[in-house]
């Protein structure tokens, strides 16, 4: 099986501080592929390095098989990678529908098409069977973090994409939001998509992945099935970039 | 009843001030405040004004500022003046001033969005360069229009409305309909709501501020060919607050100094607050300096009201 998104070799560094070295990495579609690793390890950066938004210093980006440029948010877009960022990035003054639609506005004419955009995030929410939010024509500021959570994710998921990564989509939520967020990515996944969901909690990790990838120090420690490992072998990877045979050898990449 | 408070929107209670300015000038003067000769006075007063102002409110709903939109205007209009001179075309002149008031305004996104340099300290030295630029071109002496122009856009009217009020109106309108109900006007407000969310959506946002400080120059342009065809004279002098008045209305009329609200209608009623009150204070004979005093008030309230829609929607 080819991988929907590999990542070959990708060096980042922001000025002097190399925060990923050489770092691979593969999501397969219909997968929940988990993205572990300590604060500060380069979940983030290597995810914006995917999106467009960092251009990486070396290495490459494969999509579906072919090696693809990713210069801009637009890019991958075009591609069909969307990201749900852990700073969300929505636009508080615009609502719900607008901020869905921001920077892809469908137009009838020179005018903007109010009532198809509207319909279109409507069943959009309603597939991924979201009734939390009163009304789409809501201001995203007067939502709660969940259903901030929840239009991020309907964002990404509007634009027929083919690979969603979630940046700690589960971090700022209570027990019944997590759940619902967790189910919703494991949908998404069985829908046939690439899902990345970067997460610190490794009851989560392990009750939706497939799939588990550990970075250490912005190099990738392991990437293994879920189904192989154990919580504990999954957090010595976290904390050590080893754990047995798996992980690092003497902080080198095997 | 707190809920119905918070949720109408600025340009209502704006809306309603003015009412009541027009009301209660209109009860204390009747013969001579709500009559059409003083009422399309109004109007012409507040007609060119009013460019600037929108303008104004398209780059502070991208959290920006201009400043130099009346160097820009002074500017524009001595090069309308030097053209028509040189040229004896009056056509000519207008693009003159047109070309002028874009390429400042291009100048002025392109240092904000590009060189990052804070709008503020681009857009107050692009108002010292322009404004001096215009010295430097007159001699510190204001030019004359050419009478054809004076005596003709100048006075020209339809339907008993100066043209100048028609043209400003015209372009007032498509403006506001080009925010509210266009990407580019969308793009506008995502950007002063979160300029990284909105690059990360695909908003190519540099470019974008480059067209709207291009859109404010544009409109400056525009205001100084007008003011120059009205008033018969460049104004080297005269022009030393457009800056202030502008962000008085657009902030007046409910747009906010952080971006990402605000409409053009509001800016419309912004406008006007300040020119009726003056008008009406004149007639009431009451001393003109007060309305210094009530538009600055009025000014601190609506920034205040706006702080206190932001905390009690942020808690
Ligand atoms: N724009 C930046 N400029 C400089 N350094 C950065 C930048 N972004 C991230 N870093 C650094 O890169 C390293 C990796 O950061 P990153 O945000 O990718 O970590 P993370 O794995 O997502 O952590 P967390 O779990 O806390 O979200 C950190 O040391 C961080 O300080
Ligand atoms: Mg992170």
């Amino acid at each position: 099986m080819t991988p929907l998104l590999e990542v070959r070799g990708i060096d980042k560094s922001f000025g002097p501080v190399k925060v990923l070295h050489k770092v691979e990495f593969t999501a397969y579609a219909g997968e929940v592929t988990a993205l572990v690793g300590d604060n500060g390890a380069g979940k983030s950066t290597l995810v914006k390095c995917v999106g467009g938004i960092y251009p990486i210093d070396d290495g490459e980006i494969h999509f579906d098989g072919r090696p693809v440029q990713v210069h801009s948010p637009r890019d991958a877009g075009e591609l069909g990678i969307e990201i749900v960022y852990q700073d969300l990035a929505l636009c508080d003054n615009l609502d719900i529908v607008q901020n869905m639609f921001l920077g892809r506005e469908r137009r009838r004419g020179p005018l903007l098409d109010e009532d198809s955009m509207e319909e279109l995030a409507e069943r959009t929410l309603s597939s991924l069977s979201v009734r939390t939010v009163k009304s789409i024509r809501q201001q995203v500021s007067s939502l709660s973090g969940g259903q901030r959570q929840t239009v991020a994710i309907a964002k990404a998921v509007l634009w027929n994409s083919k690979v969603v990564i979630l940046d700690e989509p589960t971090a700022a939520l209570g027990v019944a939001q997590t759940a619902q967020v967790l189910e919703l990515v494991r949908r998404l996944a069985d829908t046939g998509l690439a899902v990345v969901l970067i997460s610190h909690n490794m009851n989560d990790v392990f009750a939706v992945s497939d799939r588990i990838a550990a970075l250490y120090l912005g190099r990738m420690a392991a990437q293994v099935k879920t189904a192989d490992v154990t919580h504990a072998q999954v957090v010595e990877l976290i904390t050590s970039g080893r754990s047995g045979d798996l992980g690092l050898k003497n902080g080198v990449t095997p | 009843m707190k809920h119905l408070r918070l949720g109408a929107p600025q340009v209502v209670w704006i809306g309603l001030v003015l009412a009541g300015l027009v009301v209660a000038f209109s009860v204390l003067a009747p013969r001579t405040f709500p009559t059409s000769f003083n009422l399309l006075n109004l109007v012409s007063d507040a007609a060119i004004l009013l460019l600037l102002a929108t303008g104004m409110t398209y780059v502070i709903i991208t959290a920006g500022i201009d400043l130099s939109v009346g160097g820009v205007l002074v500017f524009s209009a001595v090069s309308a003046a030097k053209v028509m001179e040189a040229t004896g075309s009056l056509a000519l002149g207008a693009l003159a001033a047109l070309v002028a008031g874009l390429a400042w305004g291009v100048l002025n996104g392109v240092l904000i969005a590009m060189g990052r340099i804070p709008a503020l300290i681009v857009t107050l030295g692009t108002l010292g360069m322009s404004l001096g630029a215009a010295l430097l071109l007159t001699g510190g002496v204001d030019l004359r229009a050419p009478t054809e122009l004076n005596l003709g856009l100048g006075l020209a009217r339809w339907l008993g409305v100066p043209v100048i009020v028609w043209i400003c109106a015209a372009i007032t309108a498509a403006l506001a309909l080009m925010l509210a109900r266009t990407r580019f006007g969308r793009h506008t407000y995502a950007i002063g709501s979160n300029a990284e969310a909105s690059r990360r959506g695909g908003v190519a946002v540099r470019a974008h501020l480059v067209k709207v400080y291009g859109l404010a120059g544009l409109l400056a342009g525009l205001a100084g060919c007008l003011s120059l065809a009205k008033y018969g004279i460049t104004g080297v002098s005269a022009h030393s607050t457009d800056n202030l008045q502008a962000i008085a209305a657009v902030v007046i009329g409910g747009t906010s100094l952080f971006g990402g609200v605000g409409t053009v209608a509001g800016t419309v009623i912004g406008v006007f607050i300040p020119v009726v009150l003056q008008n009406g204070f004149q007639i009431l004979g009451v001393r003109p300096f007060w309305q210094q005093v009530v538009v600055g008030a009025v000014l601190v309230a609506a920034v205040y009201v706006d702080q206190w829609r932001r905390r009690a929607r942020d808690h």
